[in-house]
């Protein structure tokens, strides 16, 4: 693939490519392991932890495709806001440093069975949805602020609205139960 | 990469030069100015206000205090507390300097000088800021100890209700400026005619406080509360180790003093030149640092004024009056430029 790349593109724009591809395994190795440990460690607060690296990683692979918003709301939502939470909450209840037991249940056959389907679901999703159209990452700059807010506005505004009304109503809903009659 | 590096190096470096010339500058952006706060401030200002005669001692004028305090942290013993989770414990404070360090890529000291040009800086900034949090989290729970817990989760509690305030201050600069790159805002100043501080004396405001409370500076200190928690997250930190929080957290105070400088302040930018002249640069990183040392003056001062506030007085601060007068902001700022 890379002859076939190289025979069409200069050697600067090779080497990015090359560098891209380096990095996309190197992060995504990391992200598997991680995502791995989430799920076997016997440790609460490291899962989140590890989680806290496969999230990074996320953000990570939306930079490296030039998506820069979409790759800095990833840090700020779930870095910054969704995992605090995680640990904010484990901390508060059950604080164990050191191996915790009956951490395993027996639904674990169910839950791969899940993974493996939803994997598949998506992928077919992607595959289906993108066909072999290639992001010309490295032709363009990266997507820009305004180019986001002029596609959520225009192209997705009745996806954008039908979010909104269903992130209010479950905030509405979140106060409702929280509050004590 | 700024000019007078290239000039100075005489070549067009490669990608990987201008990287490792980047770090290289970058430690020094962030722990050159964190030393002079701390010297300028904590032991100077602080000391004439507070009339206390100690940092006058070391050396001519109390010059080599700094020196003195570095040194005693760096030949203290790393302890580890027995039953602390070692690995959570000796990351924390890394995390909270990583969080420091993204930071500081953003600011811009000129036209062509800069680390990176984000087309959406300022946010950027919002979304590594909240890193910290993280590792603070660790620290209060990997030392395996209640004080440190407890100071854990009274920071993450304080840093997750101001970052809304602080972000939301931003807003109405964003709004004012129309983009959400640094060097867009700093021209947007430029062309306006007035720095932002005077349209977004609001924003202004409660970036200050926002800012004083992501610090935890007092007097919001109580996540370090020592009549009630020892030193909260820092408790079982001694030496080297607590130098580098101690440093995190005076080096978040420069970045986040040159955000509000880039922001509020105008920048790199002086009145009457052109901000894209080639001079600026050469001198508008020191400029920038000027308006950072007195946006620092004013975090200082106010650090050295106030009593600490009581737990709830904070939460309520943050909630029921900095948030919806951060709304109110927004929407007024928005009102006029959709009329003018």
């Amino acid at each position: 693939m890379i002859t076939a790349v190289a025979s069409m593109v200069s050697a600067p724009v090779l080497g990015a490519v090359v560098a891209q591809n380096v990095f996309f395994y190197l992060i995504a190795a990391v992200m598997v392991i991680a995502a791995l440990r989430v799920v076997t460690t016997s440790n609460i607060v490291h899962a989140a932890l590890y989680l806290v690296v496969v999230l990074a990683g996320v953000a990570a692979q939306f930079l490296l495709l030039g998506a820069e918003f979409v790759g800095i709301t990833q840090v700020l939502v779930y870095i910054g806001a969704v995992i605090v939470l995680f640990l904010f909450g484990i901390m508060l209840t059950r604080a164990k440093v050191g191996n915790e037991d009956g951490l395993d249940h027996d639904n674990v056959i169910p839950a791969i069975l899940t993974a493996v389907l939803l994997v598949l679901v998506m992928g077919y999703a992607v595959v289906d949805f993108a066909g072999d159209e290639e992001i010309d990452v490295l032709g363009n700059s990266p997507t820009t602020v305004e180019q986001v807010s002029d596609s959520i506005f225009s192209t997705y505004i009745v996806a954008f609205e039908a979010i909104s009304v269903l992130l209010l109503a479950a905030l509405i809903g979140a106060i409702v139960v929280a509050r004590k009659e | 990469m700024n000019p007078l590096i290239s000039s100075f190096l005489a070549i067009n470096p490669p990608y990987w030069v201008d990287t490792l010339a980047k770090i290289g500058i970058g430690l020094v952006a962030v722990l050159l100015p964190t030393g002079a706060l701390v010297y300028l401030f904590l032991f100077k200002m602080m000391s004439f206000m507070q009339s206390r005669l100690g940092p006058m001692e070391t050396g001519p004028y109390g010059q080599l205090q700094l020196l003195a305090e570095f040194g005693k942290f760096l030949q203290k013993e790393d302890i580890f507390p027995s039953k602390a989770d070692r690995f959570v414990f000796a990351a924390a404070p890394f995390v909270v300097l990583v969080s420091t360090f993204m930071l500081v890529l953003v600011l811009p000291g000129g036209p062509d000088t800069h680390f990176v040009d984000l087309n959406t800086g300022i946010y950027f900034a919002m979304a590594v800021s909240s890193v910290s949090v993280i590792g603070i989290l660790m620290a209060g729970w990997g030392s395996n100890s209640k004080y440190s817990l407890l100071g854990g989760i009274r920071a993450a509690g304080q840093l997750i209700a101001y970052e809304l305030p602080l972000v939301l201050s931003v807003v109405g600069v964003v709004i004012m400026a129309g983009t959400l790159n640094m060097k867009g805002i700093v021209a947007a100043q430029a062309d306006f005619g007035v720095w932002f501080i005077i349209p977004q004396i609001i924003g202004f405001f409660i970036f200050m406080v926002a800012v004083q409370a992501e610090l935890t500076q007092p007097p919001f200190d109580m996540p370090v509360a020592e009549s009630e928690l020892v030193t909260g997250y820092l408790t079982e930190y001694s030496g080297m180790r607590f130098l580098l929080f101690f440093i995190g957290e005076f080096a978040t105070a420069a970045v986040f003093s040159a955000i509000g400088a880039t922001l509020f302040l105008g920048g790199w930018t002086v009145p009457f030149v052109d901000i894209n002249a080639e001079i600026m640069d050469y001198i508008g990183p020191l400029v920038l640092a000027a308006k950072m040392v007195f946006i620092a003056f004013l975090i200082f001062w106010f650090r050295i004024t106030y009593p600490r506030f009581r737990e709830d007085q904070l939460q309520r601060l943050a909630w029921k009056f900095l948030i919806p007068l951060s709304l109110f902001n927004i929407v007024v700022t928005a009102i006029f430029k959709v009329v003018f």
